[in-house]
C-alpha cells in the first residue's frame, strides 16, 4: 500500500489531503473539505499534469527572447526534459502570438505556442545578439 | 500638439488599460494614457507564467497574453497613447508635467485625472540585512525581468528570502533555468503568498520553504558566498543559537511591495499608513475632487485579474464625474477595519447611486483563521450582514459584498470585523 499527502490548489483552504492507493488504484482520499478535493486528488495523483510557460531565443527580435508556453498541460515529471529541448531552440524574428514554435514537444504530441509579438530589431544597432 | 484632455491617466499597466478602455467604452471622448516604458502593459510581459485571467476572462493565460487582449483592443480604440513619457507632477488644479524625448517638457490639462502607477518591490535596504555589500543580492522582480526578458541568468545557487508569490515564482523559474534554490525563508509562520503557488513552484520542485526564519548576515567579497539564517520568535526577533550557514552565490528578496505614491504625496493627497496608497470612497476617488486612483498604487493585489476589474470602475465613474451626475449621500459612510482586520479599501462611501445593488470590499486580515465570518457592523453594534469563510489569510485578499439596501441614510460608519462562525451564526 502506498500513501501520498496532496494540498488542495482549488481554493485558498489549502486541504490537506491523504490518498491510499494498492498497486497504482485509489482505495481512499481523506482530508477534502469539499467534492473538488476529491477530483483534484485523483488527478494529481493518477497524472499530474503543469503548463509550462518558459521562453526561446530569438533571432534579430527587438528582445532576444520570446516568452512561450506549452498549449497545453504536459505531464509534471517530464518539465525538466522539456526544458532541456527547448534551450535548443531558436527562433526568427518576426513572432505573432500564438504562433507555433515547436510541435510535438518531447513527444508530447503538445505544441509550445508564443505567447507574445515580437517585432523585427530595426537596426543592427539596437538589436541582441546572442552570445555563444 | 493636444495638451487638454477629459481623462489622464497615468500608468499604462493592467489598472491604467482598463481605466482607458472603460471609459471609452462610457462615452469619455478625450482620453489620454501615459507611460513612462516603451511598451504597454506593465510588469505583465515578464510574468510569463500561467495563472492570468482566471476571474476576469474564465481562461487561463499568461501575463503577456493577458495584457496582448488589452493593448489590442486598446489600439483599436480613439485613446491617445503616449509611451516613454515620466510624469513629475501633478496639481491640484490638475495640470500635469510630463517629458519625454519627443516633445520635451509637457504641461497637460486634464478635468480628471487617473492614478494607476502601481507599485515597487522593496529592497534590501528597506528591511535593513546586516554584512557586506557584495553583487548578486536582486529583489525577486528584477531577477524576473533578467531572465524573462533580457536573456541574463543572474545565478546558480539561490537563497529567495520571502514567500511572496513573485519569490516563489521565480524560485521555479531559477530551476528550470537550472539554478538550485536552497531555501524559501520565510519570517512569519505562515506562507504569504497563494496556495496555487506553493504547491506548482515550491512543492513540485522540493524546494524547501522554512517559516520562522530569516537572513541575518550576507557574506561576500566581490560576489555573494554565504548567507547565514537564524529563526526568528512570536515577535520576529532572532532566537540565538539557531543560526546557520548557507552557501550561495545569489539572494532573491519578495519582501514585499509598496505602492508607488510620490506623484500623489506631493500633490498633497492623504495616503493610508497600512496600505501605502490614497484614501478612496467607493468611486476610487481620491480626497481631491476628480483624481481618481485604481490598481496597486492604492492597494497591493494579489491578482491583475482584480486590478482590470478595479481600473474598470474607475473608467465608469470618471464619466459621471466629468457629466457632473452625482449625489452625494447627507453623511459620508466610514468604513473601519475592525477585529483581525488590516484593512479595507474604499475607506468610505460617499455618493447615493439609485440603481446601485451593492459594493464591492476589498480586504486583507493580519492573520490567518479557519472557519470564520466576516461581518459587517453598524455604528451601533448591530450586525447587518455576515459572510462565511472557510479560511481567512493575509496571503489571499478577501472581499465581500455590501448590499445597498443596508447603507442607512443616517449610518455613519461600518466596521468590518472577523468573528468565530459558532458565535455569529444567526
Amino acid at each position: 500500500m502506498e500513501e501520498k499527502e496532496i494540498v488542495c490548489v482549488s481554493c485558498p483552504m489549502g486541504c490537506r489531503m491523504t490518498v491510499q492507493a494498492k498497486e497504482g488504484d485509489i482505495i481512499s482520499i481523506t482530508g477534502n473539505d469539499c467534492p473538488k478535493g476529491i477530483e483534484y486528488a485523483k488527478e494529481e495523483f493518477t497524472n499530474p499534469l503543469r503548463i509550462l510557460p518558459t521562453t526561446v531565443r530569438v533571432i534579430g527580435g527587438e528582445l532576444p527572447l520570446v516568452s512561450v508556453k506549452t498549449e497545453k498541460a504536459i505531464p509534471k515529471g517530464l518539465l525538466l526534459k522539456a526544458m532541456a529541448e527547448i534551450a535548443e531552440i531558436e527562433v526568427k524574428a518576426p513572432i505573432k502570438i500564438g504562433q507555433v514554435i515547436k510541435d510535438d514537444l518531447i513527444g508530447t504530441g503538445v505544441s509550445l505556442v508564443a505567447t507574445r509579438n515580437i517585432k523585427r530589431a530595426n537596426s543592427n544597432l539596437l538589436s541582441y545578439k546572442v552570445l555563444k | 500638439m493636444k495638451l487638454e484632455y477629459d481623462l489622464v491617466i497615468i500608468g499604462g499597466g493592467p489598472a491604467g488599460l482598463a481605466a482607458a478602455l472603460e471609459a471609452e467604452k462610457n462615452g469619455v471622448e478625450n482620453i489620454l494614457l501615459l507611460e513612462r516604458d516603451k511598451y504597454l502593459g506593465g510588469i505583465l510581459f515578464q510574468c510569463i507564467h500561467n495563472g492570468f485571467g482566471l476571474q476576469y476572462f474564465k481562461e487561463d493565460l499568461t501575463g503577456p497574453e493577458y495584457a496582448d487582449r488589452f493593448i489590442t483592443q486598446i489600439n483599436n480604440h480613439k485613446i491617445d497613447i503616449k509611451t516613454e513619457t515620466m510624469v513629475v507632477k501633478i496639481t491640484p488644479n490638475k495640470q500635469i508635467i510630463a517629458l519625454n524625448r519627443n516633445d520635451g517638457l509637457l504641461c497637460i490639462k486634464a478635468r480628471a485625472i487617473v492614478l494607476a502607477m502601481g507599485c515597487r518591490e522593496r529592497t534590501r535596504e528597506a528591511i535593513a540585512i546586516a554584512g557586506s555589500r557584495p553583487a548578486g543580492i536582486f529583489t525577486a522582480g528584477t531577477a524576473q525581468r533578467y531572465i524573462n526578458i533580457e536573456g541574463y541568468m543572474p545565478g546558480r545557487e539561490v537563497v529567495i528570502l520571502g514567500s511572496g508569490d513573485i519569490g516563489m515564482i521565480m524560485a521555479r523559474r531559477m530551476t528550470l533555468e537550472g539554478a538550485r534554490v536552497k531555501a524559501v525563508l520565510e519570517i512569519m509562520p505562515f506562507s504569504t503568498g497563494l496556495t496555487r503557488n506553493k504547491v506548482q513552484c515550491l512543492d513540485d520542485f522540493d524546494i524547501p520553504l522554512r517559516f520562522n526564519h530569516t537572513i541575518t548576515r550576507i557574506e561576500g567579497e566581490k560576489r555573494v558566498e554565504k548567507v547565514t539564517i537564524a529563526q526568528v520568535d512570536k515577535n520576529l526577533q532572532v532566537i540565538p543559537g539557531t543560526e546557520e550557514e548557507i552557501s550561495c552565490d545569489t539572494i532573491l528578496l519578495s519582501v514585499g511591495l509598496i505602492p508607488e505614491n510620490e506623484l500623489t504625496k506631493e500633490v498633497g493627497i492623504k495616503l493610508d499608513p497600512i496600505t501605502g496608497g490614497p484614501i478612496v470612497n467607493e468611486n476610487r476617488e481620491t480626497e481631491i475632487e476628480g483624481i481618481f486612483a485604481c490598481g496597486n498604487v492604492l492597494q497591493v493585489y494579489d491578482l491583475a485579474d482584480y486590478v482590470s476589474e478595479e481600473g474598470e470602475i474607475v473608467g465608469k465613474v470618471a464619466k459621471e464625474y466629468l457629466m457632473g451626475k452625482r449625489r452625494y449621500r447627507s453623511q459620508s459612510v466610514k468604513i473601519i477595519p475592525g477585529e483581525n482586520i488590516g484593512y479595507v479599501v474604499p475607506q468610505h462611501i460617499d455618493f447615493l447611486v439609485p440603481d446601485r445593488k451593492k459594493i464591492k470590499l476589498f480586504m486583507r486580515v493580519k492573520k490567518p483563521e479557519e472557519r470564520v465570518r466576516i461581518n459587517l457592523i453598524d455604528d451601533k453594534g448591530k450586525v447587518l450582514s455576515s459572510y462565511k469563510k472557510g479560511i481567512v489569510t493575509p496571503g489571499e485578499m478577501e472581499s465581500v459584498y455590501l448590499p445597498e439596501v443596508l447603507l442607512k441614510d443616517r449610518l455613519k460608519s461600518l466596521t468590518v470585523s472577523v468573528g468565530k462562525e459558532d458565535k455569529e451564526q444567526r
